[in-house]
C-alpha cells in the first residue's frame, strides 16, 4: 500500500466562482481511512476552507453523501483503500443545486417530504383512546414495512434517480417509499391521503424503474420497489374508483 | 453555467446541468436506456405481423409475397435486431417483476428467484403453444 | 374516494403490454421474423394460416396482444424521449405516441377483419 493518494475535490465559492472548479489534495492512505477520513484531514491539516457535511461517521446520519468517481456515496463508508491508486474524484451529491465546496441544497427534498405525510394518520373516532395506550402490532406487521423504514434521508437515491435529474418536480424516490412505509403500517389509516398526492403525475408516474435507486441506497431500502408496488397500488385504486357506484368507494 | 441570482437568504446556488449524453457516462444508465428503445422494436414488429396478417387475408399470393419480402437483407437483419432488443426486454422485465410485487403465499415471501422461473417457464409455454399452432 | 385518473390506467395497459411483449414476441420473431422468410422451417400453408386467423378466439386475443403491446411502446417511448431527448413540450408527446398507438391499433382491427373476412 502507498503512503498516500491523491483526493481530486470540486471547490465552489459562491462570492467568487461562476462554476467550480477541481483543486487536489494528497491524503494519507490507511488501511482502515474512509473518504470521510481523507476530507477531515485536510480541513484539518491543509485547507480549512474546505466545506462539507458530515455527522455521526458510521452510516446511520445520512449526512455525508457526496460523488464519488461518479457515483452517490455515503463518505464515511466508502474506504480509500479501495480507489488505490487513484485519484479519486470527489463532487458534491449530483441534482442538487451546490452551495458551496461539497455541500449541496436540500430544501427540495424537504419541501416534498411532508406533502406526502410521513406519519401515522388515524381516523377521529381514534381521540377516544387512552393518549399512553401503545397500538399494538405483531412481528408479521413489522415485517411488512420494516425495510422502508430504513431510509435515513440520505438522499443518494435522488443523486442516482436519472428522471430527478431531468424533471426535479419529480417527488422522488425516498418520499415514495416513506409513503409506502406508512401505507403498510397496520397502524396507519391514511392510504387515501397519501394516494391523493401520490396519484398526481409528479408522484409516481415519472419514475421509470430506472433501479439505481435501490443499487446505491446505503440502507437497503429498496425504493424501486416500494415504487412500483405503489403503482400496482394506485392503480387498483383507480379501477376501483371507475367501476364501483359511488356509495361503495 | 452562471449561479442563480440569489435565493431569498442571499444565497448563490450553482445549478449543473444535465447533459442530453448522461445515460452514456454509466453503463448502468446505458443498459437502462437500451431497454426504453426496445420499444421501438415491439412497435416495428408489431406492424410487421400487421403486414403479415393482411397479407395472408388478401390470398396465397400476397402471403407468399410477404414473405418473399421478409427474406430481403435489411427486413432480416432489422428482425434479427429486434429479436435481440425484444430479448432484453423480456430479461430485464422478468428480472423487474419480483420488484413490483410482494408476493405471500402461506404468511412467507416468495422469493424473487421463483416469480422469475415462473415467467420464463411462462415464456417457454407460449413459446411451444405458438410453434404447434402454426405448424399443425 | 380516489381521484379519477387516466395515467394509472395507461400504466396498466403498459404493463400488460410489456408481459405480453416479452413472452409473445421471441417466437413470433424466430418464426415470422427470420424462420419461414429464410426457408429455416417450412412455412405454414396460406390455408391453415387463414384458418387460424379467422378463428374467432384468435381474432380476440390477436387484437388484445397488439394493442396492448402498442400502448406498452407507446408509454416507453414517451418517457424515453423526455428522459433521454429532454422534451419538454409534454402534451404534443402524448399524443403523438399515444396517437400513432391507436392508429396501430385500427390497422390491427382492420388487417384482423380482413383475414376473417377471406375465409
Amino acid at each position: 500500500m502507498a503512503d498516500s493518494i491523491p483526493l481530486r475535490v470540486s471547490r465552489f465559492r459562491p462570492d467568487t466562482d461562476s462554476e467550480p472548479h477541481w483543486q487536489e489534495y494528497d491524503v494519507p492512505l490507511r488501511k482502515e481511512w474512509t473518504v470521510l477520513d481523507g476530507l477531515n484531514h485536510v480541513k484539518n491539516e491543509v485547507d480549512t476552507t474546505l466545506s462539507f457535511r458530515w455527522s455521526c461517521r458510521m452510516g446511520i446520519c445520512g449526512s455525508c453523501g457526496m460523488n464519488v468517481d461518479g457515483e452517490p456515496r455515503l463518505t464515511c463508508g466508502t474506504f480509500l483503500s479501495d480507489y488505490e491508486p487513484g485519484p479519486i474524484t470527489i463532487e458534491p451529491l449530483s441534482n442538487f443545486p451546490v452551495v458551496r465546496d461539497l455541500v449541496v441544497d436540500l430544501s427540495d427534498f424537504m419541501n416534498k417530504l411532508p406533502r406526502v405525510k410521513p406519519w401515522i394518520i388515524r381516523d377521529d373516532s381514534d381521540r377516544m383512546v387512552e393518549p399512553d395506550v401503545e397500538y399494538l402490532q405483531t412481528p408479521e406487521e413489522l415485517d411488512a414495512y420494516k425495510q422502508f423504514s430504513m431510509c435515513i434521508n440520505c438522499m443518494l437515491c435522488y443523486s442516482a434517480c436519472p428522471v430527478y435529474g431531468l424533471d426535479p418536480d419529480f417527488i422522488g424516490p425516498a418520499a415514495i417509499a416513506l409513503a409506502e412505509r406508512y401505507d403498510l403500517d397496520s397502524r396507519d389509516r391514511g392510504n387515501r391521503e397519501r394516494l391523493d398526492v401520490l396519484i398526481e403525475h409528479d408522484g409516481v408516474w415519472g419514475c421509470t424503474f430506472v433501479g439505481e435507486c435501490t443499487r446505491v441506497c446505503p440502507k437497503h431500502v429498496d425504493p424501486a420497489s416500494a415504487i412500483q408496488r405503489y403503482k400496482v397500488k394506485a392503480a387498483m385504486e383507480t379501477v376501483k374508483a371507475f367501476l364501483l357506484p359511488r356509495g361503495a368507494r | 453555467m452562471t449561479p442563480s441570482g440569489g435565493t431569498p437568504t442571499g444565497l448563490r446556488l450553482y445549478r449543473p446541468r444535465v447533459s442530453t449524453l448522461w445515460w452514456t457516462r454509466k453503463r448502468t444508465y446505458f443498459v437502462f436506456v437500451m431497454r426504453e428503445l426496445s420499444s421501438i422494436f415491439v412497435a416495428w414488429f408489431v406492424v410487421y405481423l400487421v403486414v403479415l396478417i393482411y397479407a395472408v387475408g388478401q390470398g396465397e399470393a400476397a402471403y407468399r409475397r410477404f414473405l418473399d419480402w421478409a427474406s430481403a437483407p435489411w427486413v432480416t437483419v432489422l428482425n434479427v435486431v429486434t429479436l435481440m432488443f425484444v430479448l432484453l426486454h423480456a430479461v430485464t422485465w422478468f428480472k423487474l417483476t419480483p420488484q413490483a410485487m410482494a408476493v405471500r403465499v402461506a404468511g412467507r415471501r416468495v422469493p424473487g428467484f421463483h416469480i422469475i422461473a415462473g415467467q420464463y417457464t411462462g415464456l417457454v409455454v407460449v413459446s411451444g403453444f405458438v410453434l404447434w399452432l402454426v405448424r399443425r | 374516494m380516489t381521484k379519477r385518473r387516466i395515467e394509472p390506467l395507461v400504466w396498466l395497459m403498459f404493463s400488460a403490454g410489456g408481459v405480453l411483449a416479452a413472452v409473445f414476441l421471441p417466437s413470433l420473431i424466430l418464426l415470422f421474423g427470420l424462420a419461414f422468410p429464410l426457408g429455416w422451417l417450412h412455412p405454414p400453408d396460406h390455408a391453415h394460416l387463414l384458418a387460424v386467423l379467422a378463428n374467432p378466439l384468435t381474432f380476440v386475443i390477436l387484437l388484445g396482444s397488439f394493442v396492448l403491446m402498442l400502448v406498452h411502446s407507446a408509454h416507453r417511448f414517451r418517457y424515453t424521449l423526455y428522459d433521454g431527448l429532454q422534451i419538454k413540450m409534454k402534451r404534443t408527446v402524448a399524443v403523438l405516441t399515444y396517437g400513432a398507438a391507436i392508429l396501430g391499433s385500427v390497422a390491427t382491427l382492420g388487417a384482423l377483419w380482413v383475414a376473417a373476412q377471406a375465409l
